[in-house]
């Protein structure tokens, strides 16, 4: 008995420090890119582009640039994933063969970023000969994200119990009306939870874009989807990487990936109350 | 009598994978009458009432021969219109099913998805249907609320109502009151009895004393075969088959 309650505080103990260690990981990296990048932040800052080669000025065009490539990955993504998810999930019989696609999907989200980079560059960029540009780069995002997007999605719907279907078809609705009417709704909090994590991804990747999109400096803002854009990922690594003054630079850098956290942390907020309102209406 | 024959059941044999749930079943299912199906768990009886709105296509793997004939047209032909047969019979599952959507909503859905928009109509038949189905007095207040706040009896009598507002010829109840406490059991006992004026109800149930309180017709199922079939007073009283004696008095269930 002693012996055994024992163990139990131990393993409490282990479990608990598990948890402040990660919290402790979680709290310096907040602390030490708020910190250092809060310096960095003012009203020009956000609304000007640079200038002084890279050193002075603000970075505008990279945070237009990756609000542009994570809505147009999204754009891309979801609708492509949410239909392959329903098809596997709704229209094919649970055999070998779908359990095969399963697999190898979730596998595809484990395929380094800069692998999808060499493919939209291959593909979108040099095949399709859409040049380095926003739509290059939002395809390659897209097909990074898509893994995640369908596996998610599929997840969400399998949970949704047979019964409710069985409720709807039973009144006289077609398939699709109950996927569109039931089935489709009651999974959107699970499907939501699929594109915030996406669109932390899209938003942060840099490898992807390297070869599709981003651009280190460009003047003005892109005017149509074909032209090279800024992207704050990128930006931080070519600051920290090229130029003359590393230490302005570092500066500007640090102040970019706050503006990157806190843009992550805002949509998700955004996906965060519209999935809890969902599921407030679901369960009462 | 003036018994008419509302189902035709003949020869029906199903078989899921290699396993022979359902043999060589054949009865007929009069107009306006309850029909129990009863048996111990297992035997087929869920299956057999699925086959009445082809429930069971949903399940893959599994093989159906034999004709069921609804006002003498066959339903279990690959050309027939599954959704229009889902329409004419209804049918109300084991554990309550409302959708996650209002009250309202939950009504209207069979309405909706037959493409009625007429405001006006949509409520006359919701509060008709409610009624029908001895919920209205209960709700009529709160249409607005999640179906899933109301209790597990309103629910089923709820998914009742949401049956009716399709208007359908035949409403089958696979086990309506399994998960219900006695008096839920009760009301919806009650409503079955009520409904019969109008619709012809198929009731599967493991409660033999359920199916005596509601059914004119009882039909005993065991291990895929029908054992006996007869006037629920005449197979309670003096049923032929020694099986349904041996059941019927709790030797095995």
């Amino acid at each position: 008995m002693k012996k055994n309650r024992m163990s139990q505080k131990i393993g409490f103990f282990v479990i608990s420090l598990c948890l402040i260690a990660t919290l402790f990981f979680m709290g310096t990296i907040l602390y030490f890119i708020t910190v250092r990048g809060i310096r960095a932040i003012s009203w020009e800052f956000l609304t000007k582009p640079p200038s002084g080669g890279m050193t002075e000025g603000g970075v505008a065009p990279a945070i237009v640039g990756t609000i542009y490539l994570t809505i147009g990955a999204i754009l891309f993504a979801l609708p492509l994933g949410l239909a392959c998810a329903i098809y596997l999930t709704e229209y094919t019989p649970k055999n070998i063969i779908v359990k095969i696609l399963r697999v190898s999907i979730n596998n595809l989200a484990g395929v380094p970023s800069v692998v999808f980079g060499l493919f939209g560059m291959a593909v979108f960029v040099k095949f399709f000969n859409f040049g380095v540009s926003i739509l290059s780069g939002c395809l390659t995002l897209g097909i990074l994200i898509l893994p995640g997007i369908i596996s998610t999605s599929q997840e969400a719907l399998t949970a949704i119990p047979q019964s409710l279907r069985e409720a709807s078809l039973a009144l006289g609705a077609s398939k699709w009306q109950t996927i569109k009417k039931i089935v489709l709704p009651s999974s959107l909090p699970g499907i939501l939870t699929g594109v915030i994590l996406s669109i932390g991804r899209a938003a942060g990747e840099t490898a992807p874009i390297m070869f599709t999109a981003a651009v280190f400096y460009m003047r003005g803002y892109p005017n149509s989807i074909f032209s090279e854009v800024m992207a704050l990922p990128y930006h931080i690594y070519g600051l920290m990487t090229e130029g003359t003054s590393p230490e302005k630079q570092t500066q500007i850098a640090y102040g970019c990936a706050l503006i990157l956290m806190f843009f992550v942390l805002l949509i998700s907020a955004i996906a965060i109350y519209f999935r809890h309102k969902q599921r407030r209406i679901q369960h009462g | 009598m003036d018994n008419v024959v509302h189902i035709k059941v003949s020869k029906i044999n199903f078989f899921y994978g290699k396993t022979h749930v359902l043999k060589n079943i054949s009865m007929d299912i009069y107009k306006n009458k309850v029909t129990a199906i009863i048996g111990p768990s297992g035997c087929g009886k869920s299956t057999f009432i699925r086959l009445f709105n082809r429930m069971n296509d949903l399940i893959s793997n599994t093989r159906v021969e034999g004709h069921i004939y609804l006002d003498g047209e066959d339903i279990l032909l690959p050309k027939t219109d599954v959704v229009n047969l889902r329409r004419k019979v209804g049918m109300v599952f084991q554990k309550p099913n409302p959708f996650p959507k209002s009250i309202f909503r939950n009504i209207s859905y069979g309405l909706e998805v037959n493409n009625i928009k007429d405001r006006k109509f949509i409520e006359e038949r919701i509060i008709e249907s409610l009624k029908k189905a001895a919920l209205w007095e209960e709700v009529k207040d709160r249409l607005n609320d999640n179906a899933l706040m109301l209790s597990g009896g309103q629910q089923q009598r709820l998914c009742i109502a949401r049956c009716l507002t399709v208007e359908p010829e035949v409403i089958l109840f696979d086990e309506p009151c399994a998960s219900l406490d006695p008096i839920s059991t009760k009301k919806i006992e009650e409503l079955i009895t009520e409904l019969k004026k109008n619709y012809t109800i198929v009731i599967v149930t493991h409660n033999m004393q359920q199916a005596a309180r509601v059914s004119d017709y009882t039909a005993f199922l065991y291990l895929g075969e029908l054992i006996e079939y007869g006037t629920t007073e005449k197979l309670f009283t003096v049923p032929e088959n020694p099986k349904t004696e041996e059941y019927l008095s709790g030797k095995f269930g």
